[in-house]
């Protein structure tokens, strides 16, 4: 059986969504599934990791990212630790790879690597014997968001292929919407990307998205609005000239929403900057609004993640 | 007595007069003595040593518009020794040092300083650059006259973009009192705020992008200064299509502009950058493939002048870290040589064009027409090479002390067997 799986998902590391095909992220969903009703029942803790160490790398801060993972790895059973580091301390990259072969030495199993700059757990995970998993590199991608975000439009909507999905804001610098590009192109949807023009990177079009710079058009018809954070600093004159010029035309309210279809999903990796990108009323619409659940199967996700790159270090008994 | 070598069997290649004949050459001491098809037809007479060349490529030393030696300041990526073995190794007999050392190399004695040390490793022969403006931080003014009369072969912020229009405008016009050029990096630095190029690629690692319209709309300012002032201006590596355009324009106005392009701008694009690949982080960066065919023709028809190295050495530190951390820059002295010949080999560019991009035509830019070529009375400085031998680059091979080759285990065609310097033999291949 084991081995069987491991076939069935042939990678050491999870860096990216791009690279996996759709069986690989059918499987990871598939299982997740059933993580999902692991964490909502009584007895939610498994022995699948048992004896095994993961340890949380996070160069950049993100509380809610970085105790997914743990509970994750707990709730396998699986020996975890966080480690952080103030990216500012580490200025010369060698401190990076130094940090990779100390821990390499220690014996870890699972790696979960945060970092400001892209590419940052790639270069790691040829650095390790452990498997590496990206939780957020720079503007690069955040494979488990995106793993997750489709887990809950699965639930929701019973398939991916097919649907209208908007992801609205900073797509420059989020890569929580490249991992979501790469994977909603990959499982068969229609995605839009809205956004003021400089917060667009070049050439996005050639990713296989719509481009729109208006709600109205981008969310016209819209199964799933997904929404992106917008960092503070992006709104001091440089890319925008206001937080309220970009809340009247980009922050997601009933007005714009009524341009998508009367079921559509509303979304955001969090944490969420309410009247900014999205109004409060839209983030807490119970009816609507998906993003705590999100949250949830974010757990399972990344509990489905553990198991398949650790079935290789388990043998076959495990 | 002065020592005479006779290179025998060789076929002779001067790009500044189109010589490419079969023949021998005669060096007496530090100076050509003779050349030509006819020499020593009847045999080389007593006392002179023999060099049989076997019928390879005699050709002047290579002239390297733009590299780094390291010092001072930056021993732990390069010295003047390892620049000028790897120079060597790579068929180079002349090279141009920028002025980003630490301390920048701003004043005379900065200039003296490269001098004495090139005197002393005695290897190939190192000019340098003074810098444009103060430390290159863009603002006042160097003292052209001064540092002209101390050696300088032109005047260049190197690395830095002189970005200030008004200093660029002084800059040109008061150098042009001295007879000097201009060496400017062609790239707006706020637009260039990013790692690679701008694009598809980019979007996809995540990167900072850095626009083609980056370096377009600094050369398009310049060339209105140039206009305004009647200065004499290069700019160094081009790397966009439409770089190469506006040069084009400014030429066909009569201005006087030169330009050259590095073998990576040529022979690579963003694409081999593939996972964050730092060794091929360069500035400008590599860009698109319509691009590098641009650079190709450019270069083509006269109107990029000529190809530098662009030797930047960084040790491991800089390079083994995440992309956008990583320095910009790459070795290239000991690849200048077949990366060039890959164009010949290619049928892009006669040989002789090809060999006039890194022989006279830097040479002349530098004012240094004197060397560059073959000329009876001119300094031995030959390069003997098998244009057609192929073999691997190996980045641990270099003789450069980083090893940050952007064409680590690429197969390349034309070997330097010897280089000579004023008469020296200071490489030989083994």
């Amino acid at each position: 059986m084991d081995t069987q799986d491991m076939t069935a998902f042939p990678h050491r590391h999870l860096l990216g969504i791009e690279g996996l095909t759709a069986t690989d992220v059918e499987l990871i969903l598939d299982l997740a599934d059933g993580y999902v009703e692991q964490n909502r029942s009584p007895g939610r803790k498994s022995a699948i990791l048992s004896g095994l160490t993961v340890v949380n790398l996070f160069f950049e801060n993100s509380t809610r990212t970085r105790t997914s993972f743990e509970l994750a790895a707990k709730r396998l059973g699986g020996d975890c630790i966080n480690m952080s580091s103030d990216g500012s301390s580490v200025k010369k990259g060698e401190s990076l790879i130094d940090t990779a072969m100390t821990l390499n030495a220690m014996h870890l199993d699972v790696l979960v690597v945060r970092h400001q700059e892209s590419g940052a757990p790639l270069l790691l995970s040829s650095k390790v014997n452990c498997a590496v998993i990206n939780a957020g590199d720079g503007a690069h991608e955040h494979p488990t968001q995106a793993l997750l975000d489709a887990l809950t439009i699965r639930r929701h909507k019973g398939t991916l292929r097919g649907l209208t999905v908007a992801i609205c804001g900073d797509i420059l610098h989020s890569r929580v919407a490249r991992s979501n590009i790469h994977l909603l192109n990959i499982m068969g949807a229609r995605v839009r990307v809205v956004a003021p023009p400089t917060l667009l990177p070049g050439a996005v079009d050639r990713l296989g998205v719509e481009v729109h710079h208006s709600m109205a058009t981008g969310l016209k018809d819209a199964d799933i609005v997904m929404m992106l954070r917008l960092q503070l600093e992006r709104m001091q004159g440089q890319y925008l000239p206001s937080q309220r010029e970009y809340f009247r035309f980009y922050g997601l309210d009933y007005d714009k929403l009524a341009v998508a279809r009367p079921d559509a999903l509303i979304m955001h990796p969090g944490p969420m900057n309410r009247g900014v990108e999205i109004d409060s009323l839209v983030a807490d619409d119970i009816h609507r609004s998906v993003i705590l659940e999100q949250v949830e199967l974010g757990v399972a996700v990344r509990m489905a993640c553990l198991d398949l790159l650790t079935r290789g270090h388990r043998g076959t008994g495990a | 007595m002065t020592t005479r070598t006779a290179y025998i069997n060789a076929r002779l290649l001067d790009p500044a007069t189109g010589l490419d004949a079969p023949g021998a050459l005669l060096v007496e001491g530090e100076r050509i003595a003779d050349l030509g098809p006819h020499l020593f037809a009847d045999g080389v007479p007593e006392g002179v040593a023999v060099v049989d060349c076997g019928g390879h490529c005699l050709a002047p030393g290579l002239v390297d518009l733009r590299a780094h030696v390291g010092e001072p300041g930056f021993e732990h990526d390069e010295t003047i020794a390892t620049a000028g073995r790897a120079a060597a190794a790579g068929g180079i007999t002349a090279l141009a040092a920028l002025p980003n050392t630490d301390p920048v190399i701003d004043d005379v004695a900065g200039l003296e300083f490269i001098a004495r040390r090139a005197r002393e490793e005695r290897l190939v022969k190192i000019f340098a650059y003074a810098a444009v403006t103060r430390e290159t931080a863009g603002s006042q003014i160097t003292e052209f006259g001064l540092l002209a009369e101390a050696g300088a072969v032109g005047f260049t912020d190197g690395l830095h973009a002189v970005a200030d229009a008004l200093v660029m405008r002084r800059a040109l016009s008061y150098a042009s009192a001295h007879g000097q050029t201009i060496f400017q990096h062609p790239e707006e630095p706020r637009l260039a705020s990013g790692s690679m190029n701008s694009g598809e690629v980019a979007t996809r690692l995540g990167l900072g992008g850095i626009p083609a319209a980056a370096e377009i709309i600094m050369l398009e300012r310049d060339l209105r200064l140039v206009e305004l002032t009647g200065g004499r201006y290069h700019a160094a590596h081009i790397s966009t299509a439409e770089g190469v355009e506006v040069i084009r324009r400014a030429k066909a106005k009569g201005l006087a502009v030169t330009c050259d392009t590095a073998p990576p701008y040529f022979a690579l694009t963003e694409v081999d950058i593939g996972d964050y690949r730092t060794f091929f982080k360069l500035s400008p960066p590599l860009r698109g493939e319509m691009d590098r065919r641009a650079i190709v023709a450019g270069l083509a028809d006269g109107t990029i002048d000529a190809i530098a190295s662009d030797h930047l050495p960084h040790d491991q530190d800089s390079k083994r870290v995440p992309f956008a951390q990583a320095a910009f820059g790459a070795v290239g002295s000991e690849t200048l040589l077949p990366l060039t010949l890959e164009l010949a080999h290619k049928g892009a560019l006669p040989l002789l064009r090809a060999l006039a991009a890194v022989t006279c035509i830097p040479a002349g830019i530098l004012g240094l027409s004197e060397l560059g070529r073959l000329r009876p009375g001119g300094p031995a400085d030959l390069v003997l090479f098998d244009a057609g031998r192929p073999w691997v680059v190996e980045a641990e091979k270099l003789r450069s002390k980083s090893k940050n080759t952007c064409f680590d285990r690429r197969p390349v065609q034309g070997l330097v067997l010897r280089t000579v310097v004023d008469g020296r033999t200071v490489h030989a291949c083994a």
